[in-house]
């Protein structure tokens, strides 16, 4: 028995009908239980009213694959229903990577060839979509065929189809590169838009295509100024601009076509000045409509990196716009705001930034905050600024800046000694009030460690006096320390602090002590570590615990953090931002700088151009592994004894650059005979400074031969 | 091509894509899932377009919509396009709609999902703008309609009936007829007329 099959319509109303998921789920199952049904029998008179019920379905989100088979039946038949239909079923449900997509390569073309004026539309649209690079190929010739063809309507389409198969075999564009000079006298809008869509998409591929295109620009030109002036056809205008969509076309090719070629630019000029600039860039920022002021910042970002100066006109409604409510938009201004920042606005510019901080969405604060402390970095006018930006930045959005920001902090912290009174006494009070803050606690534990002397003090000028008693700092930290808030690395700042303390501190140690030992037994294997060390160095060595605990020295900023005293207590060197200098690799180099007689080195070390950096990391350029450095002048070492030939370096420093340090390599031939091939080349580290110099004295007592190739130094 | 939502969903959505490249069917799903929640949570005064690194897994394509009464369409475009110019075309699609369907409404997109795919073939091709003329693609419509007509057509039969009776002057129809004791509810005929 036939069962008549549901007409598109009463499909769709049952379905609607169906008050729950599972219900609409059995309604469409028993109906493409039918449709398969109905395609196995084949019928060919209701074929296209089933696969448009199965598209319905598709598009619901239910799978439909069983009717790529139907779609090709229906585009070989004759009616232009079926064909519709299954043009649409094959955009849909077929693509590349379905094996059956091929087999509508020849219907296709059929329909290219002979079909009519809809029929071949059709075709072409189904093939932009969906083909595929094998039927690009096999259809160029087609396609090339139609952009001749008398109506506009077949034309159009074709274009684009032409771009699509440039895009996916780019070998094509040799085709379809000829008919452009034609196609652009069209007056019909359609085909303009997509020739020159062509031509975008030929230029971006070739640059013998945008050089052969370079003479089509006073055309554009042409066809532009019609379109501004006198309205090509009314019909295209919306909102009284004459067919915007071809207008922003032509301006985007010629963008393209004049890009670093001075007599296409020269034609364009005077028009394009009749078009938009900058200028009214800032106007569009005040407009009231979200979406032209959207568009507005987008364009100035673009624009900051090339043309600076135009957009910081731009900066106070740029601002404005941060108090926006819309998410888009703020996000917008804040990026701009950040590239806006310099040197002479920092200071206001931050101030608003911290203002938005505190009141922006969650997922904006985090690159709110980095902004904010990049921009510190960059233009700080002082220090004390700098500081005090950061510490306002940890307070408002502690929990989402970076990692480094703590270790950024603590740094400058210790390289600005005239600071650390301010500092520490800052610090104190904006941990006294808040202790959830993690990246604050850390700074903060670290400084009232560092510099917990100068806190008890009680006097500091740029701050209102502050008395502070021993036991309330020491409770503080024992809070930090037991608090479930602080992370375990948070503890492990506390820990530290409080022991440095205990040498800072004029009261006896008890509490201290006390707290140490507690912790002695943590569950957490780092506090525990820390906790019996400390309590090792206070019950055996307390005679070495002052020398350990000392201040850290002044850091400059840039280099590596030096960590002079107490190589021991690796608790330390962990605090620091860089590792610990690594003194093995630097004895190794060291005896390269001297392995010279086995033969010529091959491969010269080029020493790169450093930053100068801090004193101290010269001076580990000879640290042997055990000794300390010393500070004082450094003795003549002789370093290398073989056969007669001695090399010694000698030390200087310079008084008036206390930075730098002078090393000279003598080297002395006293045995009988002479020394030939004698090349001297210097191999330095990474990070420190090293500059030969280009004096190289030859003393003759020594025997050298008098055609002794002059030693050659690599980096002269 | 197009994807409309659940019926389920008190909105309508109208998704287009509009990129060079086909998306897996699976990103278009997640694309369509997230476009709902967060249009939805969308205010009338805030701008139109969606972007950002966290929507549709980290890929440069943003979403531009419009609201229309209980309608979103959304069109979902690379970075190559530009944002006031699609809502242009959107306007643009919308408009052409309401010519081909007579004032369109929300259940003409549903019942008639295959002319909402032809008319938007008419407009954007291959991830392209082809046609911005609505006058021009309302004509290549209708003459594409008056073929299907007359070979036939999908619903041929009712079509046709639906015309004829569009055509007479049907005095009011009553809601109920009362003859004496029985009391006879008339259909809703509206979906005719």
């Amino acid at each position: 028995m036939l069962v008549p099959s549901l007409k598109v319509q009463d499909l769709i109303e049952e379905i609607r009908g169906a008050k729950t998921q599972a219900q609409e789920r059995e309604v469409i199952q028993k109906e493409c239980a039918h449709i398969r049904a109905s395609f196995r029998d084949g019928d060919p008179l209701h074929r296209h009213r089933q696969l448009a019920k199965l598209l319905y379905v598709h598009m619901l989100g239910y799978p439909a694959h069983f009717g790529q088979m139907e779609c090709l039946k229906l585009i070989a038949s004759p009616r232009f229903t079926d064909k519709r239909v299954g043009y649409l079923g094959a955009m849909l449900l077929l693509d590349e990577r379905q094996d059956a997509h091929l087999l509508i390569t020849n219907s296709i073309k059929n329909d290219l060839s002979q079909g009519t004026q809809a029929v071949q539309g059709l075709a072409l649209c189904t093939l932009s979509t969906m083909g595929s690079a094998e039927m690009c190929r096999d259809l160029a010739t087609e396609v090339e065929k139609l952009l001749l063809q008398p109506s506009p309507y077949v034309r159009k389409k074709a274009v684009l189809t032409a771009v699509h198969m440039i895009r996916k075999v780019p070998e094509l564009s040799t085709i379809f590169l000829p008919p452009c000079a034609q196609l652009l006298h069209e007056r019909h809008h359609g085909i303009l838009l997509g020739t020159i869509t062509l031509i975008m998409e030929l230029c971006e591929r070739s640059p013998a295509a945008l050089k052969h295109f370079r003479k089509v620009v006073p055309q554009l030109v042409q066809i532009l100024r019609t379109l501004l002036t006198t309205g090509y056809s009314t019909e295209h205008s919306i909102s009284g601009v004459s067919d915007p969509f071809l207008q922003v076309q032509i301006l985007r090719l010629l963008r393209i076509l004049g890009r670093n070629h001075e007599e296409s630019s020269e034609t364009m000029n005077d028009l394009l000045a009749q078009v938009l600039a900058v200028n009214i860039l800032g106007r569009f920022l005040l407009n009231s409509d979200k979406n032209i002021r959207y568009v507005a910042l987008t364009s100035l970002l673009r624009l900051v990196q090339s043309d600076h100066s135009a957009v910081q006109r731009h900066r106070p409604t740029v601002v404005e716009c941060l108090q926006e409510p819309d998410t888009s938009l703020s996000r917008r201004a804040l990026e701009l705001s950040l590239a806006l920042v310099n040197s002479s606005n920092v200071r206001a510019m931050t101030q608003e930034l911290q203002g938005f901080l505190q009141s922006c969405p969650t997922d904006l604060r985090a690159d709110c905050a980095s902004g904010i402390l990049l921009a510190a970095e960059r233009y700080a006018p002082t220090k004390r600024w700098h500081i005090d930006t950061i510490l306002r930045v940890l307070t408002t959005a502690g929990a989402h800046v970076r990692d480094d920001a703590v270790a950024n902090l603590t740094q400058l912290i210790g390289g600005a000694q005239e600071l650390h009174a301010y500092s520490v006494r800052r610090l104190y009070c904006a941990l006294a009030e808040d202790i959830s803050q993690q990246p604050l606690v850390q700074v903060a534990a670290w400084c009232i460690g560092e510099y917990g002397d100068l806190l008890l003090e009680g006097s500091c000028e740029e701050i209102e006096p502050l008395q502070v008693e021993e036991e309330e700092v020491l409770a503080l930290l024992e809070r930090v320390l037991q608090s479930h808030m602080s992370l375990p690395a948070t503890r492990g700042y506390a820990l530290t602090a409080l022991m440095k303390l205990s040498t800072r501190l004029r009261g006896d140690n008890n509490r201290i002590r006390q707290v140490v030992s507690i912790y002695g037994s943590c569950l957490d294997v780092e506090l525990q570590q820390r906790a019996v060390e400390y309590d090792t160095l206070f019950r055996k060595y307390d005679h070495m615990r002052a020398a350990i605990l000392e201040k850290m020295p002044l850091v400059e900023r840039g280099g590596p953090q030096v960590d002079e005293e107490a190589k021991e207590s690796k608790e330390e060197a962990r605090l620091l931002e860089a590792a610990p200098v690594p003194t093995e690799p630097q004895a190794s180099k060291l005896l390269d700088l001297l392995d010279l007689l086995d033969g010529p080195s091959e491969d010269a070390q080029h020493p790169r151009p450093l930053d100068p950096s801090p004193g101290g990391a010269l001076v580990h350029l000879l640290d042997l592994p055990c000794a300390p450095p010393p500070a004082a002048p450094i003795p003549n070492l002789k370093v290398f004894e073989r056969e007669g030939l001695q090399l010694s370096l000698s030390f200087v420093r310079p008084p008036e650059t206390p930075a730098l340090l002078l090393i000279t390599v003598t080297a002395t031939n006293t045995s009988g005979g002479d020394v030939t091939h004698f090349i001297c080349q210097a191999a330095v580290p990474k990070f420190p400074a090293a500059a030969t110099g280009p004096q190289w004295g030859h003393s003759s007592s020594s025997g050298w031969p008098s055609d002794d190739p002059a030693p050659q130094n690599p980096q002269s | 091509m197009y994807k409309s939502s659940n019926s389920t969903c008190p909105s309508t959505f109208v998704i287009i894509f509009l990129i060079k490249d086909i998306l897996p069917e699976e990103i278009q799903q997640q694309i369509v899932r997230e476009t709902f929640h967060l249009v939805l949570k969308r205010d009338d005064n805030i701008c139109n377009f969606l972007e950002g690194g966290s929507l549709i897994g980290g890929s440069d394509y943003k979403l531009i919509y419009r609201h229309y009464a209980t309608l979103y369409f959304v069109f979902c475009v690379d970075s190559s396009e530009s944002e006031l110019g699609i809502l242009d075309l959107i306007q643009v699609f919308v408009e052409t709609l309401d010519k081909c369907f007579e004032n369109v409404c929300e259940l003409d997109l549903i019942f008639h999902m295959d002319k909402v795919h032809y008319i938007l073939q008419e407009v954007v091709m291959g991830g392209m703008v082809l046609e911005t003329n609505m006058n021009e693609i309302v004509a290549q419509m209708e003459a594409q309609n008056r073929l299907e007509k007359s070979e036939g057509g999908l619903s041929a039969a009712p079509a046709r009936a639906v015309s004829a009776v569009k055509n007479i002057n049907l005095p009011e129809i009553p809601r109920n007829i009362n003859i004496g004791d029985l009391n006879i509810k008339v259909p809703n005929l509206s979906q005719f007329v």
